[in-house]
C-alpha cells in the first residue's frame, strides 16, 4: 500500500467535513475517488498534500500515512511532501510563462540548476503526456496559448517533471471537453506504470473508464470502498448503487 | 431609455478626454514657443525672467529617483506583507483604513509635517533629501493600495499550482505572485510617482530654493513644479511659467509611456508571447 487513511477527520470552522475516513490506497494503481458535489472528496484529496492547510480555521485529525510516515507529523516539511504528492486541478492553472518555464518551474524552485538535465525532463515530461510533438517549435512561447485540453496536459507535464511519487487529481477533465477529456484519460491510463494516482471525478463513466479501485463518499463519509468493477457491477450498499445509477446526485 | 444612457455615456468619455486635451494643449501652446535648447540647458537668470531651468529639471528628476528608492519597497514591501503574511483581519483592514486616510490628506499638510518634523526636530537641512522623504510618506499609501488589489487579484489556482509543485512561500510570491500582479503594482508606482514630481506643496517647506544646480541630495534644490508655482505667484515671468510647466508635461509623459514600454517588453518575455 503506498497511501493508508485511518480515522482521519476534517473540520472547518464548526462544520465536520470528513468523518472517520478509512481507506488504504494501493501503489502504482488508479483509485477513484466519487460522489456527489459537497461530498468532502476535494477536501479528502488535497488533505493528501496538505493543500488544506492554506485553508483558514481548517482542522484535521487522524493519520495519513505515505509509505508507512504519518505526513501530519510534526516533523513534517510540507514544502518537501509537496515535491512527493504532486497535483492536477479541477481548472488548468499554467503559470503566465513559457511551456518550456511552465514545465521546469517545479525543477527551477528545487534549485537545480543544470540546464541541460532541465532541458532533458521538460522534452521528456512533455512527451509522456503526448504534448511534445504539437509544441516543440513553440516551447519559448507562451502556455496561456494553448487549448484548454493542452494546458491540462501541460499541467500534468508540470505535475510529473519533479518525479513525484503521488499525483492526486481534481477533477481533471470537468472543463474539457470530450475529445480532450479521452486524451487525458488515455494519459492518466498510461501514467499508473510510474505513478499512484488519486483521481477525483463526479464523472462516473469515467472512474468506470479509468480506474482500478474506487471510493464512493457521501456527507464526509466513505459509504464503500473497493476494485471498480465490483463497485460498479455489484455494490453492496445501497446508497451507492442509487448514486451509480444516477438516482441522486 | 438605451439611446439617453448611450449619449450620457459618450458625452462623458468625450468631456473627459476634451478636458485634457484643453488643458494641456493650453499649456503647451503658452508654453513651446519659449522653449529652447538654451532654456533646457542653462540656469536661471534673473530670479527665472530669463535663462532656462535646468538646475529645476536636475532637481526634479533627483526627487523622482529618490522618492521612488524610498517609496517602492517600503509600498510594495507592505502590500505583500499584508496580503501573504499577516494573519489578522483586523490589522489589515486597519493598516488599509490608514493608508486610505493618508491619501486623503493635502499635499501641503504633508509639506507642513516634513516642515516641523524632518527640519524643525530632526535638523535635517533644507534638502532634496527631505523634500523626497515629504514625497515618499505622500507615495507610499496609493503604492501600497494598488498593489494589495494587484496582488489580491492574482488567481488562488496559480498559487496553488506553485505550493502544489513544492515552491514554499517565498518563491510563490516571487516567481508567481509578484510577475502576475507586476503590471498593476507598477501603474500604481507610476500614478504615485509622476503624482510626487508634479508636488509644489509638498516639498516647498523642506526642499530650499536655489537657482544652481543641486550635486547631491543633501543639497537644496527647486523642483520644477516650485520653480513654476514661484514664477507665477510672483509675477516673475508667466512665458517661462507656462515653459516650466509644458516642460514638466513632457517629463510625465516620457516617463509613463517610456515605462509601460518597459513594462511590456518585460511581460513579452516572461509570459513569451
Amino acid at each position: 500500500m503506498k497511501i493508508n487513511v485511518k480515522n482521519f477527520n476534517v473540520n472547518l470552522d464548526d462544520k465536520h467535513i470528513l468523518n472517520n475516513i478509512n481507506l488504504d490506497i494501493k501503489r502504482n494503481s488508479i483509485h477513484a475517488i466519487i460522489g456527489p458535489s459537497g461530498c468532502g472528496k476535494s477536501t479528502f484529496i488535497k488533505s493528501i498534500n496538505r493543500m488544506n492547510d492554506l485553508v483558514k480555521n481548517f482542522k484535521a485529525s487522524g493519520k495519513i500515512l505515505l509509505d508507512g510516515k504519518n505526513i501530519y507529523d510534526d516533523d513534517i516539511d510540507v514544502v518537501s511532501l509537496r515535491k512527493r504528492v504532486g497535483m492536477v486541478f479541477q481548472k488548468a492553472n499554467p503559470f503566465a510563462k513559457s511551456i518550456f518555464d511552465n514545465v521546469a518551474y517545479g525543477l527551477r524552485i528545487a534549485g537545480c540548476e543544470d540546464s541541460d538535465y532541465i532541458k532533458t525532463t521538460v522534452l521528456d515530461s512533455l512527451a509522456s503526456v503526448g504534448l511534445l510533438d504539437g509544441v516543440e517549435d513553440k516551447l519559448y512561447e507562451s502556455a496561456l496559448k494553448l487549448s484548454g485540453g493542452q494546458q491540462q496536459r501541460l499541467c500534468i507535464a508540470r505535475a510529473i517533471a519533479i518525479n513525484p511519487e503521488v499525483i492526486l487529481m481534481d477533477e481533471p477533465c470537468s472543463a474539457l471537453d470530450p475529445l480532450s477529456t479521452l486524451k487525458v484519460e488515455e494519459l492518466i491510463n498510461g501514467l499508473k506504470e510510474d505513478y499512484t494516482i488519486v483521481l477525483v471525478t463526479h464523472n462516473m463513466q469515467q472512474a468506470k473508464r479509468v480506474s482500478d479501485y474506487t471510493s464512493f463518499f457521501l456527507d464526509g463519509e466513505l459509504i464503500e470502498s473497493g476494485k471498480t468493477g465490483d463497485i460498479f457491477s455489484n455494490p453492496k450498499c445501497d446508497k451507492t448503487e442509487n448514486y451509480i445509477e444516477g438516482r441522486f446526485g | 431609455m438605451d439611446l439617453v444612457k448611450k449619449i450620457f455615456f459618450t458625452l462623458s468619455g468625450i468631456i473627459t478626454v476634451a478636458i485634457l486635451l484643453v488643458i494641456v494643449s493650453y499649456i503647451l501652446i503658452n508654453g513651446l514657443p519659449f522653449i529652447d535648447f538654451e532654456f533646457i540647458f542653462s540656469n536661471p537668470v534673473d530670479s527665472g525672467r530669463s535663462g532656462g531651468i535646468f538646475p529645476m529639471i536636475i532637481s526634479s528628476l533627483y526627487l523622482l529617483v529618490l522618492t521612488a528608492l524610498i517609496a517602492v519597497p517600503i509600498g510594495v514591501g507592505s502590500a505583500i506583507y499584508m496580503t501573504q503574511y499577516c494573519k489578522s483581519n483586523a490589522f489589515v483592514n486597519f493598516i488599509r483604513f490608514c493608508s486610505q486616510i493618508l491619501s486623503a490628506i493635502p499635499s501641503i499638510i504633508y509639506g507642513l509635517f516634513g516642515f516641523t518634523f524632518l527640519i524643525m526636530f530632526l535638523k535635517l537641512d533644507w534638502s532634496l533629501f527631505a523634500a523626497s522623504v515629504v514625497l515618499a510618506i505622500m507615495s507610499v499609501p496609493t503604492i501600497f493600495q494598488v498593489s494589495e488589489i494587484s496582488i489580491n487579484s492574482v488567481p488562488g489556482e496559480l498559487v496553488e499550482a506553485s505550493l502544489g509543485l513544492g515552491a514554499n512561500k517565498s518563491q510563490t510570491i516571487t516567481s508567481v505572485i509578484l510577475p502576475s500582479a507586476i503590471s498593476g503594482i507598477f501603474t500604481g508606482i507610476i500614478l504615485a510617482l509622476t503624482r510626487a514630481i508634479s508636488e509644489a506643496a509638498a516639498v516647498m517647506y523642506v526642499v530650499g530654493s536655489t537657482f544652481t544646480v543641486p550635486l547631491s541630495i543633501f543639497d537644496a534644490g527647486r523642483p520644477l513644479p516650485l520653480h513654476l508655482y514661484i514664477l507665477a505667484s510672483e509675477g516673475v515671468s508667466l512665458d517661462n511659467a507656462y515653459a516650466t510647466a509644458s516642460i514638466l508635461i513632457i517629463m510625465v509623459l516620457i516617463i509613463t509611456v517610456f515605462s509601460n514600454y518597459c513594462l511590456n517588453r518585460y511581460q513579452n518575455k516572461i509570459e513569451g508571447l
